[in-house]
């Protein structure tokens, strides 16, 4: 009896692991069979024709992305300018001023933010900065992205600073150090592998948002440099020739999404190697 | 005839409502080791963090009473004067990380922008690193991280930082909490060297160090100031019954 009883409970030991392993394995598959479709269906579209042409119109063959290479770079690279400097100085105050009222209502409307769903941050986007301004232009998706950016870069610079040791900042003071320089030269030099890790997956997350651009950037057929004006980005690309009925505008978005999808992989990838190359170790 | 460089009159300092160093009066001498002891929580870190302002750096934390450095108030002056006229050495041995051991010794002036020609701060950098002893053990690896030092080396470098500023006094934390007997006891030989320059006051709660290497001996007890006098004295025939229990073990 008390041997058949405890081997009943090993083979339930046995059977609980197999089914944690088994689900922890269920996990990785998703994502491979997301990315051998599209791999599959992208692969053949890559060439270099194709990242340095724009799109041509129906019939025509041939033809490329760069106008939504050039549009996401731009439109990215704008919301960073807006969104880093300051998510991270906030990110500073709220790990300096732990307690502060100013600190409890600023944390909980960022993490509320980052629960506003992103269409209706671009429909805020198109209301206050798209019809005052006048018109559809790259800026205003940038600042609709920026406002996604935001909490990322925010919790992440808080959380990294809060984990290095108090011991580090008073070193600092006791050296006779103004406030500005303990942070400058002390506290974001040691933080910065998990600061800019944060900021990095931060621009992944945006790489492939397309529901804020609708109703700013709007998307543009040309190549454009012009901010103030409409401009194309890889994720309008896809969802306006995706839903086209013609076959090598579908082609087309097959191979945007493939390099969308590369984008955001390197980017997760260069984020790890970042946070392991710039660790300080305390 | 010794000179007071620091002076306390009716200090107090709190945490919010606990009222944690209360009505100190001390003089501190110039060019001497003095020793703060007492149990845990009696007040004496706080004490010390006093001195250099580094107590306000805590949300909550207030203060009253006056405290002189060569008869200036310290609560008067902006703290950064304070600080690098007073130097700091903490608990634990805290080096810049992301710093070479070279860059530690050099931070007080690198990080606060002021700019020194390079032969002057080889010469800065050597003079503190052999302050403290260090300079032998470290000078082929000055472009190494201080972390990667042993936790008696970063002490040691920590010191050296704190003397590169060339303070009037320096503070210790419990220097030596956190380091093995053998780096112990080469700190404590240090303070006998540094006391010709600098005045050390040390916060200890280990009463034979006090013993060993201290002038004068503070004890504070629930945030009192309860005996100062001559380390001998206070070892051998202390005035007050309490600092008498503590130094027999009484209590601890």
């Amino acid at each position: 009896m008390e041997i058949r009883s405890v081997k009943y409970r090993i083979g339930k030991n046995y059977g609980f692991k197999a089914l944690v392993t088994l689900f922890a394995f269920a996990c990785v598959i998703p994502l491979l069979f997301i990315l051998f479709f599209i791999l599959k269906q992208g692969i053949t579209k890559i060439n270099w024709h194709f990242l340095v042409n724009v799109p041509k119109p129906v019939g025509e063959l041939g033809g490329g992305i760069a106008n939504a290479l050039v549009g996401s770079i731009l439109i990215i690279f704008f919301s960073s300018l807006i969104a880093i400097p300051i998510g991270v100085l906030a990110g500073i105050y709220l790990s300096e001023n732990r307690k502060s009222r100013l600190a409890y209502w600023s944390r909980l409307c960022v993490d509320i933010l980052q629960g506003v769903p992103s269409i209706v941050i671009g429909i805020v986007a198109y209301f206050w900065i798209v019809k005052p301004l006048g018109g559809f232009s790259a800026i205003s998706g940038s600042i609709a992205l920026a406002i996604m950016m935001l909490p990322i870069v925010v919790r992440s610079t808080e959380e990294t600073l809060k984990l290095l040791p108090s011991s580090l900042q008073e070193a600092a003071f006791a050296l006779g150090m103004p406030f500005h320089r303990v942070i400058f030269k002390v506290v974001l030099p040691v933080g910065i592998s998990g600061i800019l890790s944060g900021v990095m997956l931060s621009i992944a997350r945006i790489t492939g948002e397309t529901a804020p651009l609708l109703f700013t950037a709007f998307g543009n057929p040309y190549l454009s440099f012009n901010i103030g004006k409409p401009m194309q980005s890889l994720p309008l690309l896809i969802f306006n020739y995706a839903t086209s009925p013609y076959d090598d505008w579908k082609d087309l978005a097959w191979g945007a999404s493939l390099v969308l999808l590369l984008w955001v992989l390197l980017l997760n990838i260069f984020t790890k190697l970042i946070t392991r190359k710039w660790k300080v170790q305390l | 005839m010794e000179s007071t460089i620091i002076k306390s009159r009716n200090f107090n300092a709190s945490f919010g409502s606990n009222h944690v160093v209360k009505n100190v009066n001390i003089d501190i001498p110039r060019n001497k080791v003095i020793a703060v002891m007492g149990p845990s929580g009696c007040g004496k870190t706080t004490y010390l963090r006093c001195i250099n302002r580094m107590h306000e750096l805590i949300p909550g934390a207030t203060s009253s009473g006056e405290m002189t450095i060569n008869d200036e108030n310290i609560y008067q002056m902006h703290p950064i004067f304070v600080r690098l006229k007073i130097g700091m050495v903490f608990q634990r041995p805290n080096p810049f990380p992301n710093l070479s051991i070279y860059d530690n010794v050099i931070a007080g002036y690198k990080l606060n922008g002021i700019r020194l020609p390079k032969a002057e701060r080889d010469r800065v950098v050597e003079h503190s690193l052999t302050r403290v002893a260090l300079w032998n053990e470290v000078k082929d690896s000055l472009t190494k991280k201080g972390s990667f030092l042993s936790g008696g080396q970063q002490q040691r470098l920590c010191i050296a930082r704190a003397v590169a500023m060339e303070p009037e006094v320096l503070l210790f934390d419990e220097p030596t909490s956190a380091l093995d007997p053998i780096s112990t006891s080469t700190v404590e030989e240090l303070f006998h060297e540094l006391k010709t320059n600098y005045t050390l006051i040390i916060v200890t709660h280990n009463m034979q160090q006090a013993a060993r290497v201290s002038d004068k001996t503070a004890f504070f007890y629930l945030g009192e100031l309860v005996e100062y006098d001559e380390t001998k004295i206070m070892f051998t025939a202390p005035k007050d019954s309490r600092t008498q229990n503590y130094i027999t073990g009484r209590f601890s």
